[in-house]
């Protein structure tokens, strides 16, 4: 039981530093500081404008598997996977 | 052959394949018949995700609201994907672990109580029956423009379709039909986006294309669209039209309606481990970001053709303007559905399209060119990734191909929740609370009615849509927003939230969405009876309906932890539940169902 509180506090840790990310490059950099990301350029697109219609679901998809592996490595380590 | 000849070819040729592999599937194993997902392995089973996920607001819609919202339109490219994140991180594993299938099901088990499954089945209903809204649009736009016919008709014959398709039933369990749906439908929406990508840039990818510089030698495309924006009086392409706020509510509406969305959620409740529910998630993101990349380019590259064919040079030489005697066909077929309409205003037999709400320019455009008002009186949006390739005077087949595509994600995700529906009605509210002893033949008899009324209401509500359908899902993400997520979240992260918070929680945040959206869409969608115009100036501190969802969940949060912590706690053996679902270890078979 006590690991499982262990493992529980991991988990959390895990996901808040996942969810800053993913807000701060959807709300972030395509929501509330668009206009200043959006006197940078990428080519043809303004960096802002790039990070909302393309760069946050990128990072989405980066995301949720970085956290897949990072569980199951701590499954093991807590040893509460499954079999 | 003819376009209307083809395109019949290949929708049926589509609806063979799905019948053909339904059916060999069926024939191999019929135990695995209702187990969608167990023992496939996750990159199908996010395959056949996508397909379920992916609806005519993805396909038809979306693009179209990019193309004429430009940067503001980000909220649903942004909403829609990143709600997968939080599926993956908060709900999709410890769901998976808790093991049974249907949402009401756990939320009833964990607020030990049939009101919260009652509350729960309510909600449910609620948000899929303004989802099937918003499909029945997309399936009313396609069908209304391919047999040629006003979209009341091509609505009618959608819903028919939308029947038998539901009713055939298991199809929609079968993982493989979906593999297959998913197959047609992005090889139907990448296809044109390639085309039109290499024929405006010249590189192939759209995803780059839409960064790239005009193969015309004119600089940027998205320069260029921000100077033909500004030039017909409209603002930038990449500028901010609606407030921050309200951009920044809808996306997190949108993106926790996502992640409390049923027929999403019980995909996840099927896969062999708990470890799978988190990668299949990841999996189910990359086949929807594949699409989700691409709208982008095709809702400006389309909106770039559209006004090159009616506006085809400089704003004010009138021999630029299309003469309307020599409008293309594709024009010509889209008047017939009533969804583009044209006025000559000015008598001149041209059309001008340009913002005439823009008084300015509007002043300017009448003193120095004559021109009396805009004279595209309807582009309906939803008919523009439709038109697109017609636009963009692709070859016959890929026009063909693309209404086959839109027919596959709006068939597919209307057959998901109408299926999602009539197993809350059947299974949850019949043989789960009032009547236990239901015999399997009247629970399916029950699960059809259920079905075909939810057809009837969504088609009649279909008819006079509250928005586009992108919008119309919009609104449905909303309830679920918050309805269904805070009540599952609470549920697996909180040990204190007991029965009556939660209850008294779903009940608030539904309720105060509901009043909020009807307030401004009139009851029950029915024009004409809401209490306010549905403009920005109306809207509580600018917030519009779409966005309010947000609002609900963080008042369904506040109102399940204040009644919580004034009533009785949480009993023990239901604490040790929510610490038993929190661990992978343990957990049973995938449920069959």
């Amino acid at each position: 039981m006590r690991d499982g509180m262990k493992y529980w506090k991991a988990n959390l840790r895990l996901i808040i530093i996942c969810l800053v990310i993913w807000f701060v490059v959807s709300y972030g950099f395509g929501i509330l500081m668009v206009d200043k990301m959006n006197t940078i350029r990428l080519g043809g697109y303004k960096l802002g404008f790039w990070f909302a219609q393309q760069g946050s679901i990128y990072i989405f998809v980066a995301l949720i598997f970085f956290y897949a592996k990072k569980m199951s490595k701590l499954d093991r380590e807590h040893d509460v996977h499954e079999d | 052959m003819s376009l209307k000849a083809l395109t019949f070819l290949v929708v049926g040729a589509t609806f063979a394949l799905y019948i053909y592999i339904a059916i060999r599937a069926r024939a191999r194993s019929t135990s695995e018949f209702y187990v969608a997902g167990t023992g496939v392995h996750p990159v199908l089973n996010g395959m056949a995700t996508g397909a379920d996920w992916m609806s005519a607001a993805s396909f038809i819609s979306m693009a179209g609201l990019i193309s004429f919202k430009g940067y503001d339109a980000s909220v649903y490219l942004m909403g829609w994907t990143g709600g997968y994140v939080l599926l993956a991180m908060l709900l999709a594993p410890y769901l998976r672990k808790y093991g049974k299938y249907t949402v009401p099901e756990f939320i009833g088990d964990r607020y030990y109580s049939k009101a919260a499954r009652l509350v729960a089945i309510l909600c449910l209903v609620v948000a899929s029956l303004t989802y099937v809204i918003g499909q029945m649009k997309g399936i009313g736009v396609a069908f209304s423009r391919f047999m040629e016919v006003h979209y009341a008709v091509g609505l009618i014959a959608g819903m028919a379709i939308v029947f038998i398709y539901a009713v055939l039933g298991g199809m929609k369990g079968i993982t493989y039909t979906q593999i297959a749906q998913y197959c047609v439908l992005i090889f139907a929406y990448t296809v044109p986006a390639i085309f039109i990508s290499l024929h405006l840039t010249g590189n192939p990818i759209p995803q780059l294309g839409l960064g790239s510089t005009m193969a015309n030698g004119s600089g940027y495309l998205l320069d260029k669209l921000d100077l033909i924006c500004n030039d017909l009086g409209f603002a930038a392409y990449t500028a901010q039209k609606m407030s921050t706020l309200d951009i920044f509510l809808l996306t997190l509406s949108l993106m926790i309606g996502t992640a409390g969305l049923p027929h999403v959620i019980t995909r996840f409740f099927t896969v062999p481990k708990v470890k799978d529910a988190r990668s299949s998630a990841g999996w189910a993101l990359v086949f929807i970001a594949i699409l989700y990349t691409t709208a982008p380019a095709v809702g400006a590259m389309a909106y770039m053709n559209l006004i090159d064919t009616v506006q085809a040079g400089p704003v004010g030489v009138s021999t630029n303007n299309l003469e309307y005697s020599t409008r293309p066909d594709w024009f010509k077929k889209w008047e017939e559905t009533g969804l583009l309409k044209y006025e000559d205003k000015n008598g001149d037999g041209r059309i001008q399209y340009y913002n005439e709400k823009n008084k300015d320019f509007a002043a300017k455009a009448e003193a120095e060119y004559g021109w009396k008002g805009n004279e595209m009186i309807k582009i309906d949006n939803d008919i523009m990734v439709l038109a697109n390739p017609e636009i963009a005077g692709l070859p016959n087949w890929v026009i063909a191909l693309v209404a086959a595509g839109g027919i596959a994600a709006a068939l597919s995700t209307a057959a998901g929740l109408l299926l999602a529906i009539s197993s809350a009605v059947s299974h949850d509210l019949l043989k789960g609370v009032f009547t236990p002893n239901i015999d399997e033949k009247t629970e399916l008899l029950a699960s059809r009615f259920s079905m075909a009324g939810a057809i009837l209401v969504a088609g009649y509500l279909g008819l006079n849509p509250p928005g586009f359908a992108a919008q119309v899902v919009a609104l449905a993400f909303g309830l679920a927003a918050s309805s269904i997520f805070p009540a599952l979240m609470m549920g697996i992260f909180s040990r204190r939230v007991n029965n009556t918070g939660a209850i008294c929680g779903m009940l608030a945040g539904l309720g105060t969405t509901l009043v909020y959206i009807f307030w401004f869409k009139g009851w029950l969608f029915i024009k004409g009876t809401n209490m306010l115009p549905d403009t920005p100036d109306n809207w509580l501190w600018g917030v519009s309906p779409q966005s309010f969802g947000a609002i609900g969940a963080l008042i369904n949060f506040a109102v399940a932890l204040t009644v919580s912590s004034m009533t009785k706690p949480v009993p023990d053996h239901i604490r040790a539940m929510v610490e038993d679902i929190r661990i992978p270890a343990g957990a049973g078979k995938a449920q069959s169902h």
